[in-house]
């Protein structure tokens, strides 16, 4: 599903932040990025969603059996990727179901399926909440005005859903989470696991790793990747923190 | 009400028939030479068969107008304006204008594409000079007979001189002096025509009004005159404008509105103004001088002006209330958008007179390219003005970083039992935003109509249905090319 390689990438500074990473997700599996701050992790997952501001140097993305880096942000996003944000942005006055019915039919429209019109769309809204137990609360507010930070990871995650993504892309989506809320979203990314689809969580805890159980750990530092190994990984970072790393960083 | 489907078949049907009612096809031969003095009055009042009293008080309008000067406070900055190089009555000429949809800015028929404008339409708003001027006053006249039967008089200025002169003289003039400013006084010295109506006590005008049935030539718009009247308990919805970009070669446009509402009356006046703004370079493009009143003469009488405004190169307009009876109310909802180098100074007076008076200001300013936008408001509460209520809410919108919000609000109270509120903001669309809705799968394109769109959400929920459905669809298109 997702194959990067040897990718370098450098910010509007000059300042070059990935120096050659190498990652293969297959459709199905759930991989995990952990890292100490400014490893490198939120600019991977910015590169991969298009975000404006990088400029990839070397290297290359193949998503899906193409090559991923000349797709716009939103034609991205209407292939399959997903990002799900450590900061879920404000757009006051728009309406949370209005913004996610525009989105879910642009995708839809790019997959050759017709519009759903109101009624379908509450119908698909209703299931999906179900599916994934959470509350219908925030569906008229204003897209993440006022929420707490709980309630706009929750947000994210009921995007993801409805969306129904091939790469979903989870940015410290645990971040600034207590522990019911922690619980809620982890469930609701078990429950989009699927055959069809790789998942690449990025967490600076190994918390997150208690609730979702990747195939794959990798540890990010200094813009490449130094460790990977099974889910074990996480045990020994957690008992030993990011210090471990050492001379490998 | 009929369905604007309807109201474009019938649109189309009466076009294909010639005009056979009333003056403009007199005019057709008929202009005055370019230049001002008594005599163009003079011509212009003959030309349209007027009685000797609005003669003088055309005369005395244009006295004033000789002794005054255009504001210079406003910010914006106007080429000078040659008044005697103008021709104040000019019927529409055949020969002038663009021959075909060929020769006119291709762009604007893009804009026309976008917003759905019928084929049948697209060259009479372009001003091409055709045959089967989109004519809709006849379109107007079967909506006069239904609305005649009730006692709602619904018709042009010119003929409501003729037919009810009482009403028109008690009134004209009497929310906006001939002297008022140095565009209402040009206005009332050369107006050309313009909208009148009256709705008789008690009653409830059941359509919405709308100037799209009534402009009957492009042309005509140029020094507009409008009248409405709401007698004790009546209500009425007004239309102006259209959301089509309208082509006009009269650059220079001075339109004057007066709203009286009298005892337990209502007026809504909703505007989308959406003249031509020039081209991306800045040439070409209407001035627009508009002033618009409305008093609430009697006790509970209410005005609201909702307005969008996203045409003309220049705007300059501050449709204002007058809150005379006791326990009125005035409202101003405005969207105003300068894109390229268009200039708006825009906003609104409220003027609080009688007791428990209130107010509300609700103004979304959003500048794009070099454009640059300015609110400019009085909320004045006079000593006798007990108990008086504003808040107003300012909010201004910068896409990109070459354009320019301001927010020019005057405040003046003089009674200590005022309560007046203001609150300002100035945004930007952030990068984040757009890459937020761009990374849910929305085109950059669409991803901005729904943030600016947000943004104005307050004052479009105030406009009509139909109207408002239209005006989002305008605001995507007025910003088109604003982001990189």
């Amino acid at each position: 599903m997702l194959e990067i390689k040897n990718l370098h990438a450098k910010i509007a500074d000059g300042r070059e932040i990935l120096k050659g990473i190498d990652l293969s997700v297959k459709a199905g599996e759930v991989h995990a990025i952990m890292g100490p701050n400014g490893s490198g992790k939120s600019t991977l997952a910015g590169i991969l969603a298009g975000r404006p501001g990088y400029e990839v140097t070397e290297g290359s993305v193949t998503y899906d059996g193409r090559d991923l880096l000349p797709l716009a942000a939103d034609e991205r996003a209407r292939e399959g990727v997903f990002l799900a944000f450590q900061y879920p942005v404000e757009i006051p006055g728009v309406n949370n179901m209005y913004f996610l019915r525009d989105a879910l039919n642009a995708v839809r429209r790019h997959r050759g399926q017709p519009d759903l019109d109101a009624g379908q769309f509450l119908k698909a809204v209703r299931a999906k909440l179900k599916e994934l137990e959470i509350s219908d609360d925030l569906l008229q507010r204003g897209v993440n005005v006022g929420f707490s930070g709980g309630e706009k990871k929750r947000n994210e995650i009921f995007q993801m859903a409805m969306l129904e993504p091939k790469l979903a892309l989870l940015d410290e989506t645990d971040s600034g989470l207590d522990i019911d809320a922690l619980r809620l979203v982890s469930n609701g990314i078990n429950k989009l696991r699927s055959p069809q689809r790789a998942m690449v969580l990025i967490t600076h805890y190994q918390r997150l790793l208690d609730y979702v159980e990747p195939d794959r750990i990798h540890v990010l530092s200094q813009g490449k990747i130094v460790m990977s190994g099974d889910k074990s990984l996480a045990a020994e970072l957690e008992k030993h923190g990011y210090a471990m790393l050492g001379d490998a960083a | 009400m009929t369905s604007p489907d309807d109201s474009l078949e019938t649109v189309r049907a009466v076009t294909s028939e010639t005009y056979k009612y009333g003056f403009v096809t007199d005019i057709e031969s008929d202009s005055a030479p370019p230049g001002l003095d008594e005599d163009t009055v003079r011509f212009i009042s003959a030309k349209k068969g007027e009685p000797q009293w609005l003669l003088d008080w055309r005369l005395q309008a244009f006295r004033h107008w000789q002794k005054m000067e255009g504001p210079q406070w406003a910010k914006l900055r106007i080429a000078p304006i040659d008044y005697q190089a103008a021709s104040y009555y000019s019927a529409p000429k055949n020969d002038s204008g663009p021959k075909s949809l060929d020769e006119v800015d291709p762009e604007l028929l893009k804009t026309y594409e976008k917003l759905g404008i019928p084929l049948s339409e697209r060259a009479a708003l372009a001003g091409v000079a055709v045959d089967a001027v989109f004519d809709s006053v006849s379109v107007a006249t079967t909506f006069k007979a239904k609305l005649g039967e009730l006692g709602i008089i619904f018709c042009s200025f010119g003929e409501a001189v003729r037919e009810h002169p009482d009403l028109v003289r008690k009134y004209l003039g009497s929310v906006v002096p001939q002297g008022d400013n140095f565009f209402a006084a040009l206005n009332s010295a050369v107006f050309s025509d313009g909208s009148f109506v009256y709705v008789p006590p008690g009653l409830r005008c059941p359509m919405e009004l709308s100037t799209y049935f009534r402009i009957n030539a492009a042309k005509s718009g140029q020094f507009e005159r409008t009248l409405i009247i709401c007698d004790k308990g009546s209500y009425v919805s007004y239309l102006e404008g259209c959301t089509a970009p309208m082509r006009d070669e009269n650059q220079l446009h001075a339109a004057v509105v007066e709203l009286i509402a009298l005892e337990d009356a209502e007026i809504k006046y909703s505007t989308v103004q959406n003249w031509y703004p020039g081209d991306a370079e800045g040439r070409g493009g209407i001035y627009n001088f508009v002033t618009k009143r409305g008093a609430c003469r009697g006790d509970r009488a209410k005005i609201s002006w909702t307005q969008v405004e996203t045409g003309s190169a220049i705007t300059w307009k501050y449709p204002s209330c007058i809150l005379e009876g006791d326990n009125s109310v005035g409202e101003f909802y405005s969207v105003a958008i300068t894109n390229n180098l268009q200039q708006a100074d825009t906003g609104t007076k409220m003027i609080h007179l009688g007791r428990n008076t209130s107010s509300t200001i609700i103004s979304k300013g959003i500048s794009a390219g070099r454009g640059q936008n300015t609110y400019r408001g009085l909320v004045r509460v006079q000593p006798k003005a007990q108990n008086a209520r504003n808040y107003t809410q300012c909010d201004s919108l910068l896409i990109g970083d070459r354009c320019g919000a301001h927010t020019v609000p005057y405040i003046e109270v003089r009674n200590p039992s005022a309560r007046v509120e203001h609150e300002a903001t100035t945004s930007k669309i952030s990068d984040d935003q757009m890459f937020y809705c761009q990374q849910r799968g929305l085109s950059k394109e669409d991803a901005l109509s729904l943030i600016v769109n947000g943004f104005c959400r307050e004052v479009l929920k105030e406009l009509p249905m139909e109207f408002a459905v239209e005006a989002q669809k305008l605001l995507a298109v007025s910003l088109e090319g604003s982001v990189g």
